[in-house]
């Protein structure tokens, strides 16, 4: 009973940074409906810059005005991103500044990793509280103790904030409808701004709260983003009180996790979640998104059509002078084709979901990753031969995305995109702390493919036979029945039901079908690299994917594959300087600035302006 | 005092105003007129640009407000009341007045919550409801005296009559005329001839976005052909 108490009370101490951190990322997307992904590395540079002001300000009062600086700097950290990043994008489609936040994370990093460098800091202790209390025995820190103080205060404070002044009313309504408080006489910008600067220094406070129970390193941008999801999806979008119940059940639940189940301590939140999701769809205080409630229905989307015979001899051109390339005889350009048609493949699955299908994805690395797995683990445990593994691997990859289909498009919007991220998050901690079937962090080695694929030409072929097939495949379907189904379950679900389409059912094959796309990319890549770790499954993994269909042009057919040329070939030449992150990052943001409906797109729009090809809604 | 030049503004790629001129004198409360679809709220959203106008000019007490964003026309006391209604419904009824509130205005009738209970005692009872337990006419008002809180000069009132009871639609046209009283001039959307009829100096009929009708109410009824052929009966 003693040590219940304490692990109580342990755990709603560690519910503090997940509370404050989650607050403002639901703040943030309420009113501006971004999903900061940078949210994480905002916590991140809160941690570091504790850490450096901990080590300037002397005794008691420098250490906890170290921690609200730091939420200051943060904070102003985030109005810089908000008017330099996001500010241009902001009529942009809808999500396409996520990309733009992917680009804030990447330099976040390389920035981080420049200013703080690459080991790992300790968080000093809180000069005065370095001890433990005793209660019933049983010891318990101060630290811990004064937050459990700390948070109900800053949440009683945000409360007030929110519910008692007029900047909080003023919150609220443009969290339901920001067109007509600008109607209203509201500026818009500076309340984004306004409302982007305290979402992000509630996420510095959180990282340098947390800095005596934890410390800072360049990891913990990622590693808390998926608890801070499974917070605002458990709780609600845009519910305080929500944030601040899910934020404890998740902690609470991880300190009895540690204890009695170690080995499921990662997958044990979202456990909670399919719980609670499964009684509650949109959080314990969340209500439904409502489509289009937000004043924003964006522009139709243009008609999709077959490829012009012009577009196909250029294709035609382009693959024929792929298939003459091992002639040149660079194994090192095989390799790396190899590699890029194997991340075509991966991304046109996802662009397939994205672009026709209107489900946003932030998971689907758990379908690359994971047909890449069961590739792995067939070959490891059954010595099934390879051609059957190839056939098995999409399946089971299909299947895994199924199920998550299954669950996750109860809901739609921002949670079903949350919760697909999730997902992915959980598949990817059963391999990682499944080490006893899955290697865990060591991954799986030697997995090759038969003989006779051995040679990097063969090989070569193989992936430009599957990824070309796998890619008309998905451009076939587009056109087909089931294509127009889908898009018109997209374009608007009611009107699709009304029709008597099973929109649902569409979407969920839709959605299994892309995850068996995805799972030939991961057989494609885990017999090409012989081997598969867990970072094939991450979060970074997943973004990858959505910075490539984004860039390429979600609304454009030929979106992902472009896109995925182009990342690929950037990324390969920038890995070359050692602050590659940063540069990759400002040529994302520049980009998404410069060519809002991605690189296909923008390059149409161009087309079009010029003259060269005609608008053809004329 | 409102000056509309031949604007034209579109939805997508769909024409919906087509060289749109008229003027709304100082005082006057004008009814923009026509049938569904015809382009009455696209007009009152294009003032505000909410919609933008693809080309034409909105002037605003001889300034050109076409440039400007929504926030800023409405600062300059043009004060809009969209047709649905849209008040936040997760808000309290004070907590939407508390959204709409501006500074006092050089001209107009500084408005105070209680006041605007004054003048629409139904609010006053329901005024920690939020608004999603208001009726259907409750929310109306509450949408007119959210916009009053604004202390405008002008008024664009986007169909205020639409799908209220009949009692509320007197109480309306009742408080339209007290405003007038006050001072505000109002631009009025309206299908419904009867209602127009009761407080309107002017009116406009529109038709497919283009212009059919401008002159005074009192013209427009003893000219029934125009009348039947853009109006409902």
């Amino acid at each position: 009973m003693e040590l219940f108490i304490a692990q109580i009370l342990t755990g709603l101490a560690n519910a503090s940074s997940l509370f404050l951190v989650a607050c403002g990322l639901s703040l943030i997307f309420g009113v501006t409906r971004i999903v900061n992904f940078a949210h994480g590395s905002l916590y991140m540079i809160g941690a570091y810059t504790g850490y450096t002001l901990m080590q300037v300000l002397p005794g008691a009062i420098g250490f906890w005005a170290a921690i609200a600086l730091s939420g200051v700097v943060v904070g102003i950290v985030g109005v810089l991103i908000e008017i330099l990043v996001l500010r241009p994008v902001y009529k942009a489609p809808e999500l396409f500044q996520l990309v733009a936040t992917f680009g804030v994370i990447l330099v976040i990093q390389d920035v981080a990793l420049l200013l703080f460098g690459p080991e790992d800091l300790l968080g000093p202790r809180a000069p005065g509280l370095r001890g433990v209390v005793r209660i019933m025995g049983e010891p318990v820190p101060k630290y811990d103790i004064a937050l459990l103080v700390i948070t109900p205060i800053v949440a009683l404070v945000l409360w007030y904030l929110m519910t008692k002044t007029r900047v909080g009313v003023l919150v609220r309504a443009a969290t339901q409808d920001r067109e007509m408080v600008g109607a209203l006489g509201v500026n818009q910008a500076w309340l984004f701004t306004g409302v982007f600067a305290l979402g992000s220094a509630l996420a510095g406070l959180g990282g340098a709260l947390q800095l005596p129970k934890g410390g800072a390193d360049l990891l913990m941008d990622f590693n808390i983003l998926a608890p801070v999801f499974v917070v605002v999806v458990i709780g609600g979008m845009g519910s305080l009180p929500g944030a601040y119940l899910a934020a404890i059940i998740i902690s609470v639940l991880n300190v009895f996790g540690v204890t009695y189940l170690p080995q499921s301590t990662l997958v044990l939140m979202f456990v909670v979640m399919i719980v609670v999701l499964m009684f509650r769809p949109y959080g314990l205080f969340g209500r439904e998104e409502v489509a289009g409630e937000h004043g924003q229905v964006g522009e139709p989307e243009r008609p999709i059509k077959p490829a012009s015979f012009r577009v196909r001899l250029v294709t035609s051109i382009m693959l024929l002078a792929l298939a003459f390339l091992p002639l040149l005889g660079s194994t090192y350009l095989l390799v790396f084709l190899t590699d890029i048609l194997i991340f075509c493949l991966f991304a046109a699955s996802l662009h397939f979901l994205l672009g026709t299908g209107g489900l946003v994805s932030f998971g689907h690395a758990a379908y690359f990753g994971g047909g890449a797995y069961v590739a792995a683990l067939l070959i490891t445990y059954s010595d099934t031969p390879m051609e059957l593994t190839f056939v098995l691997a999409p399946i089971g990859a299909g299947l895994v995305a199924l199920v998550i289909g299954w669950l996750c498009l109860r809901l739609t919007g921002v949670y079903f995109a949350m919760l697909t991220l999730a997902f992915a998050q959980l598949v990817w901690s059963l391999v990682f702390q499944w080490g006893t079937v899955t290697g865990g962090d060591d991954g799986l080695v030697n997995i090759w493919p038969a003989v006779w694929l051995k040679p990097t030409v063969i090989y070569f072929y193989f992936a430009l036979i599957f990824s070309v097939c796998g890619i008309l495949l998905m451009r076939h379907v587009q056109h087909s029945p089931f294509g127009y189904a889908l898009r018109a379950a997209r374009d608007s679900q009611r009107q699709a039901e009304a029709t008597g389409i099973d929109t649902r059912r569409i979407q969920l094959i839709a959605f299994g079908f892309a995850g068996f796309m995805g799972g030939i990319a991961g057989a494609l890549f885990v017999f090409s690299k012989g081997s598969v770790f867990p970072n094939e499954l991450e979060i970074a993994r997943s973004f990858d994917a959505l910075i490539v269909v984004f860039l390429g042009g979600v609304k454009t057919l030929a979106g992902g594959v472009v896109g995925a040329g182009f990342f690929k070939g950037l990324e390969e030449t920038l890995l070359r300087f050692e602050y590659w992150r940063l540069l990759m990052g400002l040529l994302i943001i520049f980009i998404v600035i410069a060519a809002p409906e991605g690189i296909v797109g923008s390059l149409r729009k161009v087309g079009e302006h010029l003259g060269l090809k005609k608008a053809k809604d004329q | 005092m409102l000056d509309l030049k031949s604007i034209n503004s579109f939805y997508g790629k769909a024409h919906v105003l087509r060289d749109l001129s008229f003027e709304v004198p100082r005082g006057e409360v004008v009814a923009l007129l026509g049938r569904n679809g015809a382009g009455k709220s696209t007009t009152m959203k294009s003032v505000m640009q909410l919609v933008r106008t693809q080309s034409g000019q909105v002037s605003f007490q001889e300034q050109e407000i076409t440039s400007l964003m929504p926030h800023k026309i409405a600062q300059l006391g043009l004060g809009y009341v969209p047709e649905d209604r849209r008040i936040f419904t997760d808000l309290t009824v004070i907590e939407n007045l508390i959204v709409g509130q501006q500074p006092p205005r050089e001209g107009a009738v500084t408005w105070t919550q209680d006041m605007l209970f004054g003048l629409f005692p139904n609010l006053a009872e329901r005024r920690n409801n939020r608004g999603k337990a208001l009726s259907g006419g409750e929310q109306q008002m509450l949408t007119i005296a959210r916009t009053l809180m604004g202390n405008p000069l002008f008024l664009l009132l986007d169909e205020p009559s639409e799908g209220v009871a009949p009692i509320i639609v007197e109480q309306m046209a009742k408080v339209i005329t007290q405003l007038k009283s006050e001072g505000l001039t109002i631009l009025l959307s309206e299908q419904n001839l009867h209602f127009a009829q009761l407080v309107a100096d002017r009116a406009v009929i529109i038709e497919s976005g283009k212009q059919k009708y401008y002159g005074t109410l009192h013209d427009l009824n003893s000219q029934p052909e125009i009348r039947d052929a853009y109006l409902a009966a």
